[in-house]
């Protein structure tokens, strides 16, 4: 087990500097989550551990120990790939001990560990076969029954579900939360994707254009997110913004939040709008409603409107969210809450 | 109705009759008459002269010592022009994979040789080749080495013209064998380095039975090609000195006008000891090919 530390880590690759001066501590058997959109950084970031793609300067920390002069094989951290990066002419045995052979491990112990995690991961009848004969879920679980045999310090997961269909992504979800549990080793996990991010991180470490914008706990990163990037990137569909037309200031609120009614209710931030789409999603239904100045998604729990039609869409207080014109939300302490609060009612019906 | 189910039948035939009888008249019949030529002792003059003579065509053939001459040259040319070539082209591969402005000039280079004609190239290595003027017996005085009569000694022509195959081949296989390299994910390699895999390894363990389906096409296709060799020999040497680069294609060829049914009859021998050799390759080699 082991814990990771950048410290002042920059990146360019030949003259685009990717990540400048970064300094991030991912805690030791947690299951930490890099999410961002494609390009900011959080592959790289993940390979810089691997060592498969160092870094240009800074350092690197696994378990307090300065990794930049050591081999990736050497590491003691195993990846998942994207792609899976399974050997294509090994069988599913050797694909797994492969590792082991090079770390000179004996030959019972080798049999004992494959046979353990092969079963552990399902693939037990398919040790003799060779990669292109099994379907993605099942290469999936070649690529962690590679990484695990190790017996990683840290875990590395490059985009592992990308490839997989969305009920076995779903599903495996649940299979590396409860692998997690189980090992109790630090994950690392790379995602564009936020509901992975959500389900199952400790801690998510969101990313954007190389810069860390949030390190939070799933629950907090939506209840309290530090800026209208992390807003707007968690929750789907994301944050609802509009100007609140004073100093630059944006409110927001999120789509569960509203109410939709067809009288005008009391709520502190009212509207009225006309339905454009309705979206009915089984458990859920999401409406885009027009309004003279802004179209807002409102995810309802049930289904009692239609398109075109006239609807008053209410907001409580507190469930409204203010960022100031640098994007950094502005906290319900801060000395001019109130007055965009009272800016925030002036708009009501408008 | 019967009539359309019936041309639903013939239409298919009727399409590839066209590429049939290509292949039936450039092909099968050819090979159909030089096995019927094998079996005459043929008279070019006046074909009615022709006598059929059975198998004894084959009988002379392996009774005769310069066939075997010429079957041993031959052999030994394709065991080393194959070997030579493949371990090379394996090696500048290797090191032409990384994408770099001056891999991409070398490269170029390298296969230069393949577009100029066997007759030219053999000219200049003839020249090149000359004991007394020629610039590798000039290189081989300047470093203090003894030269050599290349291809005017009976114990070094092969080996000469071995030289000039080897170096003419080689710019094209490395273009395959380069391209089977850039098609190997990187991820692969990354994912070795993590399993912590020495470069021999990797290079044994993966890269190697990745690309042996080409390595094999290659192995194959430079067997049949050296086996037939002939430009190189017909230019530089003649088949001399004594015979030392006489090769069955053309050993063949000596017999044109004199005694065409016994060349067609070495010409069966020959078909045969390739698909021989190809059959015993595929028996031998297929497990060790990884086809994706």
């Amino acid at each position: 087990m082991a814990s990771i530390a950048f410290e002042r880590v920059t990146k360019t690759f030949e003259k685009n500097v990717v990540i400048k001066d970064l300094d991030l501590k991912i805690e030791d058997g947690k299951f930490t989550v890099l999410v961002g959109p494609s390009g900011c950084g959080k592959t790289t970031l993940l390979r810089m551990i691997a060592g498969i793609d160092p870094q240009t300067s800074g350092k690197v920390l696994i378990g307090g120990r300065d990794v930049t002069r050591i081999a990736p094989g050497q590491r003691g951290v195993a990846m998942v790939f994207q792609n899976y990066a399974i050997y294509p002419t090994m069988s599913v045995r050797d694909n797994i001990e492969f590792g082991l052979k090079n770390n000179k491990v004996g030959k019972a112990e080798r049999n004992q560990l494959v046979e353990t995690i092969s079963s552990t991961v399902g693939l037990y009848d398919y040790l003799d076969r060779k990669p292109s004969t099994l379907s993605g879920g099942q290469r999936q679980r070649v690529a962690l029954a590679r990484a695990m045999v190790k017996k990683p310090a840290v875990f590395l997961m490059d985009e592992p579900l990308s490839n997989l269909d969305a009920k076995l992504r779903a599903q495996m979800r649940i299979e590396l939360i409860e692998l997690h549990k189980k090992l109790g080793t630090t994950f690392v996990y790379v995602t564009h994707d936020q509901v992975e991010a959500m389900s199952m991180a400790d801690t998510i470490v969101l990313m954007n254009q190389g810069v860390i914008q949030q390190e939070a706990a799933p629950d907090v990163m939506y209840r309290k997110p530090s800026n209208l990037f992390a807003a707007q990137f968690i929750g789907v569909p994301p944050m609802n913004v509009g100007e609140l037309g004073v100093e630059g200031v944006r409110f927001g609120f999120r789509p569960e939040s509203a109410v939709l009614a067809d009288e005008a209710g009391d709520e502190h931030f009212s509207i009225s709008g006309r339905i454009a789409t309705r979206e009915m999603l089984g458990s859920e239904t999401l409406y885009q409603v027009r309004g003279a100045n802004h179209a807002f998604m409102i995810k309802c729990t049930e289904d009692l409107f239609t398109v075109d039609q006239e609807v008053h869409v209410g907001v409580a207080a507190k469930q409204m969210y203010f960022f100031g014109a640098d994007g950094k939300r502005i906290d319900e302490d801060h000395h001019r809450y109130r007055d965009y609060m009272e800016a925030l009612r002036g708009k009501r019906n408008g | 109705m019967d009539k359309q189910s019936r041309w639903a039948q013939l239409r298919p035939y009727m399409m590839i009759a066209p590429a049939m009888a290509g292949i039936l008249a450039f092909v099968i019949y050819p090979i159909l008459y030089l096995i019927y030529l094998s079996f005459f002792k043929y008279n070019l003059m006046n074909k009615d002269k022709s006598k059929f003579i059975g198998l004894d065509n084959f009988t002379q053939i392996f009774t005769r010592a310069d066939f075997y001459k010429a079957l041993s040259n031959t052999m030994i040319y394709t065991a080393s022009v194959v070997l030579l070539t493949m371990f090379i082209s394996l090696l500048i591969a290797v090191w032409l994979n990384k994408k770099s402005k001056i891999n991409v000039i070398v490269q170029a280079g390298i296969f230069t040789p393949h577009i100029i004609s066997i007759v030219s190239i053999s000219l200049v290595w003839l020249w090149l080749m000359e004991p007394n003027l020629g610039f590798l017996n000039y290189v081989l005085k300047t470093l203090g080495l003894p030269p050599s009569q290349w291809l005017q000694s009976s114990k070094t022509a092969l080996l000469s013209v071995i030289i000039v195959s080897v170096w003419q081949g080689i710019g094209y296989y490395v273009l395959i064998i380069v391209a089977a390299l850039q098609s190997i994910s990187p991820s692969i390699y990354e994912a070795a380095a993590l399993d912590n895999a020495s470069k021999w390894k990797v290079f044994y363990k993966i890269t190697l039975p990745i690309i042996s389906p080409q390595l094999f096409f290659i192995l194959v296709i430079m067997t049949i090609g050296s086996f037939k060799v002939f430009d190189t020999v017909q230019v530089m040497t003649g088949g001399g000195p004594n015979n030392a680069t006489n090769t069955i294609v053309y050993y063949i060829y000596g017999f044109r006008t004199t005694n065409i049914g016994y060349s067609a009859a070495t010409g069966v021998v020959l078909m045969a000891i390739i698909g021989l050799l190809t059959f015993v390759y595929f028996r031998l080699l297929s497990k060790k090919v990884h086809y994706q």
